[in-house]
């Protein structure tokens, strides 16, 4: 796993007051690991009022390019951030993928058939542009202390919290708090000091991972082939990137030698083949292996595992940091919870018990897939090849080609969900996040549901007659009154009837819903989903 | 949820296993086997039940010579 490009962005160590401190400082949460999981902790955490220090061992980012793809789900949380629609304009949109077999389409798929989102099925971006984004974001946040080149090296568990140990330019320093974020990546050195198994399925085939630039006219989907005549009897992948930078995958076989085909004179024939004379600048090549693996438990005390430290998945699929993000916002507004008092800490076991389940799905997939596209002996190869064969003339072995399943949000089947008394139709799901749905605002302005969620428990309740009161601690919005259901969407996504009343937890997903509203069933529903 | 039928359920079972033997006649060894994954993904999604179809594997694994018990 080596990159070749240089990193884009360069960020300065700057001592801390606390490397002066006679006792070390005492922090409500560190969060270890300046990437896309810990990033997102940080700012949610820091936008609920909570205090974060985080800490990256390196005092860079860009170097070599690893995701690319960033899903829908993913999107809306980064949008309630404050980066969304900025990574949305800078990203390239998509929706559509097409698998081939050899030179012949046999599957394609559409991943947001319907309008009405403001976020697309996808985007496509630069990890590095993503992770900038962030930084900057985390950067205009006061409460959150990010600290460069500042990487933990030893941990002591307290009984009411932990004491790091972190190495800097000037030598180490102890470092006091009630929690720590482990979000420092597939080789978490939390995890090794905490001494955890981290076991799963590694694959033995390799990939050659390139981003090349080009001028050229291909479509914007992602396209995958099974056998192509430029790769013969092996896979490729091939997806766009902004600045005319194209993503391409091509497996290798478990039998490649991994550091004589990262050589561009080995490199570029190997995408002559593909491209053909069009002329291309490699960006970034790199060889990889892919595991994938999870945590037996994601919460250890006052230590808790988000992102890859957690759980590892083959990038087929896409659902690596996208799945990492949503830990990490799952588990923001139920830490802030808890630090405020709101919560208990028994609130943490619903981080450990949908997130392991959120896991379990994406390891799952990523595992089928890795399978279907590096099957392990030449007998599964046998029974891959058979549906491969199959797929150009039947429907039923074309559902199975498997490339890849993207990235969605997980359905928790989760104890802070209060199931449904009646019946409700509809896209919207209990334990999911709401659908979008378009809106007027009172100002008479058009936009979209999900942008309008501030990130608290809050009730949509369509109208019917007077406007209620909401339970302490949760927001109401009145569907006819403060929001417009302009297109009538909400009403058909959410299966919504005069009364009808649904809770949305702060991380926007539904955990009750009611065909009128009652005050009872509202504060015992929140209090259900505060794990009381 | 429907059961694994191995009661003969061919009025004439001499025939289904000649064709099933002319399937295959003069076919290589690979080849025969990349027929015989073939026939098996046809036959389970025309079968279409998921315990049936586990129902059929487990019998197969513990009949066999090779019986799957060293195999994962
Ligand atoms: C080829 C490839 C393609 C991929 N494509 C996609 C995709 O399309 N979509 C997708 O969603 N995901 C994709 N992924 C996965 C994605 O890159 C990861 O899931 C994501 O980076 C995980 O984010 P993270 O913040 O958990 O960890 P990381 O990004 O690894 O960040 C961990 C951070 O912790 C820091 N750190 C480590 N140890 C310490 C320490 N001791 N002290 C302080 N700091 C420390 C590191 O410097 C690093 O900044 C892909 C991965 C690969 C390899």
């Amino acid at each position: 796993m080596t990159g070749g490009r240089k990193a884009i962005y360069h960020y300065g160590y700057r001592r801390s007051p606390d490397q002066d401190a006679r006792q070390p400082v005492r922090h409500p949460v560190v969060v270890v690991g300046a990437g896309p999981v810990g990033l997102t902790a940080a700012i949610d955490l820091a936008l609920r009022g909570v205090p974060v220090v985080l800490l990256d061992d390196a005092n860079r980012i860009g170097e070599g390019s690893r995701g690319i793809c960033y899903a829908k789900r993913t999107l809306e949380i980064l949008d309630r951030l404050g980066v969304g629609s900025d990574l949305v304009r800078q990203g390239v949109t998509w929706k559509l993928g097409k698998v081939y077999l050899g030179d012949d389409l046999v599957y394609a798929f559409d991943l947001l058939p319907e309008d009405g989102h403001k976020m697309p099925a996808f985007i496509n971006l630069q990890q590095y542009y993503l992770e900038k984004a962030l930084v900057d974001r985390a950067l205009e946040i006061e409460r959150i202390d990010l600290r460069w080149s500042n990487r933990v090296s030893a941990l002591e568990k307290r009984s009411d919290g932990v004491t790091l140990t972190v190495e800097t330019p000037d030598g180490p320093y102890r470092l006091a708090t009630d929690w720590v974020v482990a979000a420092d990546g597939a080789r978490s050195t939390i995890r090794d000091l905490l001494g955890l198994g981290f076991e799963g399925v590694t694959f033995e085939d390799k990939f050659l991972i390139a981003d090349v630039r080009m001028a050229a006219d291909f479509p914007t989907e992602r396209r995958f082939w099974f056998d192509p005549p430029f790769h013969t009897g092996q896979s490729a992948l091939m997806h766009r990137q902004p600045d005319n930078v194209w993503r391409i995958d091509l497996q290798l076989g478990p039998d490649a030698d991994a550091d004589a085909e990262q050589k561009p004179e080995r490199v570029i024939p190997r995408l002559k083949k593909m491209l053909g004379e069009r002329p291309f600048e490699l960006e970034w090549v790199s060889i990889y292996r892919f595991n994938c693996r999870r945590l037996a438990r994601f919460v250890h005390g006052r230590v808790i595992f988000a992102g890859d430290s957690a759980h590892q998945v083959s990038p087929f699929g896409a659902r690596g940091a996208n799945s990492g993000v949503q830990d990490a916002e799952n588990l923001a507004w139920k830490l802030a919870a808890v630090l405020s008092g709101d919560a208990g800490e028994a609130l943490l076991e619903s981080y450990d018990l949908e997130r392991i389940q959120g896991a379990d799905e994406n390891v799952g997939h990523s595992t089928r897939s890795t399978d279907f596209i590096a099957p392990h002996s030449p007998a599964e190869r046998a029974l891959r090849n058979a549906v491969l064969d199959l797929a150009r003339h039947c429907d039923f072995a074309r559902r199975m080609v498997n490339s890849g399943r993207l990235s969605v949000a997980t359905v928790y089947d989760s104890p802070l969900t209060t199931p449904d008394e009646e019946n409700f139709a509809g896209s919207a799901r209990l334990g999911a996040p709401v659908p979008d749905a378009p809106v007027r605002t009172r100002a008479g302005r058009d936009g979209f549901l999900v942008e309008q969620l501030t990130g608290t428990f809050e009730i949509l309740h369509i109208k019917q007659g007077a406007r209620p009161q909401a339970p302490p601690g949760v927001k109401l919005t009145v569907i006819g009154e403060d929001l417009q259901d302009s297109a009538g969407l909400l009403a058909k996504r959410f299966d919504a009837s005069p009364g009808a009343t649904y809770l949305l937890r702060p991380d926007q997903y539904l955990c009750a819903r009611w065909r009128t509203f009652d005050p009872d069933r509202i504060a015992a529903a929140h209090r259900r989903a505060l794990g009381r | 949820m429907a059961d694994l039928v191995t009661t003969s359920n061919f009025p004439n079972p001499d025939a289904v296993y000649v064709t099933l033997i002319d399937a295959r006649r003069g076919l290589s060894e690979t080849d025969a086997a990349a027929l015989d994954a073939r026939l098996v993904l046809i036959l389970a999604n025309h079968i279409g039940d998921l315990e049936v179809l586990r129902q059929a594997i487990g019998l197969a694994r513990k009949t066999g010579k090779n019986n799957g018990a060293q195999g994962k």
